[in-house]
Order: C-alpha cells, then structure tokens, then sequence
C-alpha cells in the first residue's frame, strides 16, 4: 500500500515532466525515419526497419531512464519533501521502491506507445510480426529497469548531471564489456587473465539483453541463452536495488 | 504514578563533518529533555543553535552520534511511533504539481488507514477547503505553511512536532495556527514546538527549554523561569512640571504636555501618585514591567 502511493507519486511526477515527452517525439520521429531509411537502402527493406526501430526503441528508453532515473530521489532531498514523507510510516526501502516501481510503470507505458507505433510501421510493410520481436522488447524493457536501478542509485548520492554521466558510462561500458570475453580467450594462462576474467566478472554485460539480431535475422533463440538472460537481469537489478536502499539506509538529510 | 512521556530525549550528540579535510562541527553537545503528555513545550534558541538537527534526530531524518530518543514508549524510528506523530518542516515545500486533496489524499495512504473523510475536515480546520482542488504551485506561503499543518494532523497524532509554524504567516494566519494548537492541547495532544519567535513561546507554551549553541542553556516551567520581580515602572504623566519630575529619574521624552519617565526605584513611583494628586496632574498609564522571556533568552544568548 505504502509503496504504491509512492509509486503513484512518481508516476504523477514522471508522467508531467516534458523531457520525457521531448523523447517520446525525438523516439516517434527515429521510428519513422527507419521506414525512409529502408527504402534508400539496398537489401531487405523489414530488416532495416526491424534493426534501426528497436535499436531506436532502446536508445530512447535508456535516455528516458537515465535523465528521469538520475532526478529520482536526489530532488526529493533537494526540494525537502523527502522531511514530511520520511516522517511519515514509511520506512527507507519502501520509498526506494516505490520511487522504482513508479518509473518502471512510466517506462512501460512510454515502451508501449514506442512498441505500438513501431508494430504499425511493421505491419504496413510486411503484414505479419514475429513472436521474437516481443521477446527482444521485453529484454530492452528488462534492460531499462537495470539502467533505472542503476541511476536510482546514483540518485541517492549526487547531484543529477554527475548522475546522467555515471548512469551512461554504466550503459555503454556494459555494451562494450563483451569485448572482454575475446581478449581472455587471447591472453596467455597466468595473473593477467585472473585479472581481466575478475573485470569482467564485475563489469555488467547489458549485451545480454540484446536480441535484434535473432530478431531481424529470425534466428532461433536458445533457451539457455534466454533463461541466462533473464536470470542475469533480473539478479542484477536487485542486486543495485540492494544496494540503492543500503546506501539510503544509512544516509543523513542534512 | 509517575507522568507519562511523551518524548524523552537523553544525552543527544551529533557532529558533521565540513570541508574537505573533514572538520568535525559538534552541532549537539549532549541534549537532554522531557515532554510530559498533553502539554505545549516550546523549543527555543537563536538561528543555528540546533533546534532543526534536533527535530530531524527525533524524525529519523538524521542518526545522532550518541543518545537515545523515544516517543511515546517506543523507539523513535519505529513505525508504530511514527504512525502517532505529526511533523511540520520549516519552509514547507511540497509536490507542487499536486492539489490540496491530491496531496493530503497521497500522504493519508501512507498511514495504516485511510482517512479520506478527514481530508475535508482538515482543510477546513486550517481554512483551505475552498482550495482544495488548488495545484500546491499556487500556493502562497502562509497557504503552503496552512497544508503543512494539515499533513501534520492527518493521522490524528498524539504528538506534533512543528518546527517554526507561525514563520511567514500574516497576523490573522499566526492566530489562526495559534489557536489551532491551543485546541490541539485541549484535545489533549502534545505540541512540541520549535521557534524563536519568543512573544508566540510565551504565548502558548507550558514549558520551555532554551538551546543555546547545541546546549541546554535552561528548560523549565515559563512562571519559573520568568521572575515576577518588577524591573522598572513605566509612567506618562500630565501637568507635572519638568523640574518636579527630574528628581525622581531621568525623564525620558516629553511629547506634548505629556512626560513619559521609566522608574526603577518602586518607592519612587509611590512619590509619584503622591505629588499628582497634590499638583491636580493627571497620570495617563502605570506600566510596571516583570521580566520577560526575551530578557532571559537574550541574557543567557549573550552569556553563553
């Protein structure tokens, strides 16, 4: 009950904050932009169209999580009315939670209305939809709850510019950390590739979550792949949510 | 049978640290104070002495470095504790995109039930019924100061806490909160009350305590701590000659055929009513004046 009201709150905020309108334009344009963009390439029209609509879909969930994400909780401390809503029955983590729950609701909403228009502009042009495109869009979702858990974090102990520039240096390290995995296979057996294997370990590998090729290919998906995918997501999540509420937990409201 | 508390606070110690070498700031050093159920305790001290840190401690809104804080029985980071208290910052600010009721409606979920028909009741109690479907945007600042006294009482507390409510009120709003806090002790609630508008203390309040510099400077009953000894006697006279009254002191000002003169021997006073009645003069106010609590609270600001 207590972490709805939040939830609810923050959806209010979220939902009445412009920038998230601005992206949803600037998202809507990439979108259609994809279909024009088809017809000046050589090839097959839907797999470009398929490739730049969800890459479209995710770059502006994570730029909506990001730049809402980052202004969370740090002006509720800011504007003070983390006072009068800390003084109240609620405990830490349940604010924590609720502030979470509320911008995943928002995202949700913004990601169907991106899915909505995009499964329009597919059906104009080929007729027909793949099941996989929903299972690559649930990860780019389960993606955009990990970066909100990440900027949520950042949230609660600095200000939202050194947030935003945190939160992206997490997005894109974790698109580029798969690199890794080819330079431990090079390297020579000894404290080096410990090294390199224990970065990797700890550095998050959102190349997870990306599925556009078996989409736009049809490929098949193995389950293992999708199990370990989800499994990973969801446990990094919590595992920032954790830790978002631990740093909170302790925190003074000077 | 021993009074019941309603907030004991023992020996409350908190520091910051300021700068980039880390400073340590001893902001309380060591406070500690009772407040018995049912009464009005004022909280008083000059800007910067600690009474926010203090009421920020009680809230859980900051951890004290030492002692202990209870409300009520309980532990005052409990839930069940703070399900019993009201809170009302200085210089509210709330979600301003939210109305009146919106906003009341938001808060009152946050407590076991919801008391939605209160809500009415609440603004109107604090004289803003007729906006309850107001943005909080709109607000003015004696009007956001009204909605932070209703959050404040939204769970019908037992103990309220209000750190500066009469700040930024015109005369008729501080009345009003005033007297909505007078009636908050009828009821039988508790009030602690933090300011440092001395005449609204003196006003309302039972007890006070006076923290000076993270310390109790003194805390007691207001007619203990305030002597009733008269200081000096403040007198306008008429039809008195200058040079009649000059004896007597020194004779302050002179505005029309008035002599308006302060008197600090209580024998002289009497020479005084003696020498109108013999000249026909006319004596137009006898003020004597007792300590204030403004001359304590300054007297020890000073000392400290």
């Amino acid at each position: 009950m207590k972490i709805r009201a939040v939830a609810l709150n923050t959806f209010k905020e979220a939902i009445r904050d412009r920038i998230l309108y601005l992206l949803l334009f600037f998202a809507v344009v990439s979108l259609v932009l994809s279909r024009l963009l088809s017809l000046l390439t050589v090839g097959d029209k839907i797999k470009i169209i398929m490739d730049a609509g969800l890459s479209s879909i995710s770059i502006f969930g994570v730029l909506m999580a990001i730049l809402m994400g980052t202004g969370l909780v740090y002006k509720e401390i800011d504007k003070k009315t983390v006072y009068t809503l800390l003084s109240k029955p609620i405990n830490r983590n349940q604010f924590i939670l609720g502030k979470f729950l509320g911008l995943i609701i928002t995202l949700f909403i913004m990601l169907a209305v991106m899915t909505a228009i995009f499964i329009i502009i597919i059906l104009l042009h080929s007729g027909t939809i793949s099941w996989k495109l929903f299972v690559s869009l649930g990860f780019i979702f389960l993606e955009l709850c990990l970066i909100t858990s990440v900027a949520l974090l950042f949230s609660c102990f600095s200000t939202p510019i050194l947030s935003s520039i945190f939160s992206l240096s997490f997005y894109l390290i974790g698109h580029l950390s798969w690199g890794m995995e080819t330079l431990i296979k090079k390297i020579t057996p000894g404290i080096s590739k410990i090294l390199t294997q224990v970065v990797y370990t700890l550095l998050p590998d959102l190349e997870n979550f990306n599925f556009k090729t078996e989409v736009v290919h049809n490929l098949p998906i193995p389950p293992k792949v999708f199990l370990f995918s989800l499994f990973y997501g969801i446990t990094y999540t919590f595992f920032i949510l954790m830790l978002s509420m631990l740093v909170f937990r302790k925190r003074d409201f000077i | 049978m021993p009074e019941e508390k309603a907030l004991e606070i023992k020996d409350l110690h908190k520091s910051f640290k300021s700068g980039l070498l880390g400073k340590k700031i001893n902001v309380l050093k060591g406070i500690s104070l009772e407040v018995k159920k049912g009464e009005i305790f004022g909280y008083l001290g000059p800007n910067g002495a600690g009474k926010t840190t203090t009421l920020k401690c009680i809230l859980g809104l900051l951890f004290p470095d030492r002692g202990t804080i209870n409300i009520l029985g309980s532990d005052h980071l409990s839930i069940k504790s703070k399900e019993k208290t009201g809170f009302l910052p200085e210089n509210p600010y709330f979600y301003d995109y939210l109305t009146a009721s919106e906003f009341l409606n938001f808060y009152s979920q946050l407590f076991h039930k919801q008391k939605t028909e209160d809500i009415n009741k609440l603004l109107e109690l604090v004289g803003l019924k007729k906006h309850s479907h107001t943005q909080l945007r709109k607000f003015s600042k004696g009007m956001l100061q009204r909605i932070a006294l209703a959050q404040a009482l939204l769970n019908d507390p037992e103990l309220v806490l209000l750190d500066e409510p009469l700040g930024g009120l015109d005369p008729i709003g501080r009345k009003e909160i005033r007297d909505i806090i007078l009636s908050l002790k009828e009821r039988g609630k508790t009030v602690f009350l933090s300011s440092h508008i001395l005449q609204d203390i003196e006003m309302i309040c039972d007890r006070v305590a006076i923290l000076v510099n993270g310390s109790l400077a003194n805390q007691g009953r207001l007619d203990e701590l305030v002597s009733q000894e008269i200081l000096f006697t403040e007198i306008t006279v008429s039809k008195i000659s200058r040079k009649e009254l000059e004896k007597f002191g020194k004779t302050l000002t002179y505005f029309g055929n008035k002599s308006f003169m302060k008197i600090y021997d209580q024998d002289k006073v009497d020479e005084i009513l003696q020498l109108v009645k013999e000249k026909n003069g006319t004596i137009h106010s006898l003020v004597p004046r007792t300590q204030t609590l403004e001359d304590i609270f300054v007297g020890m600001v000073k000392k400290k």
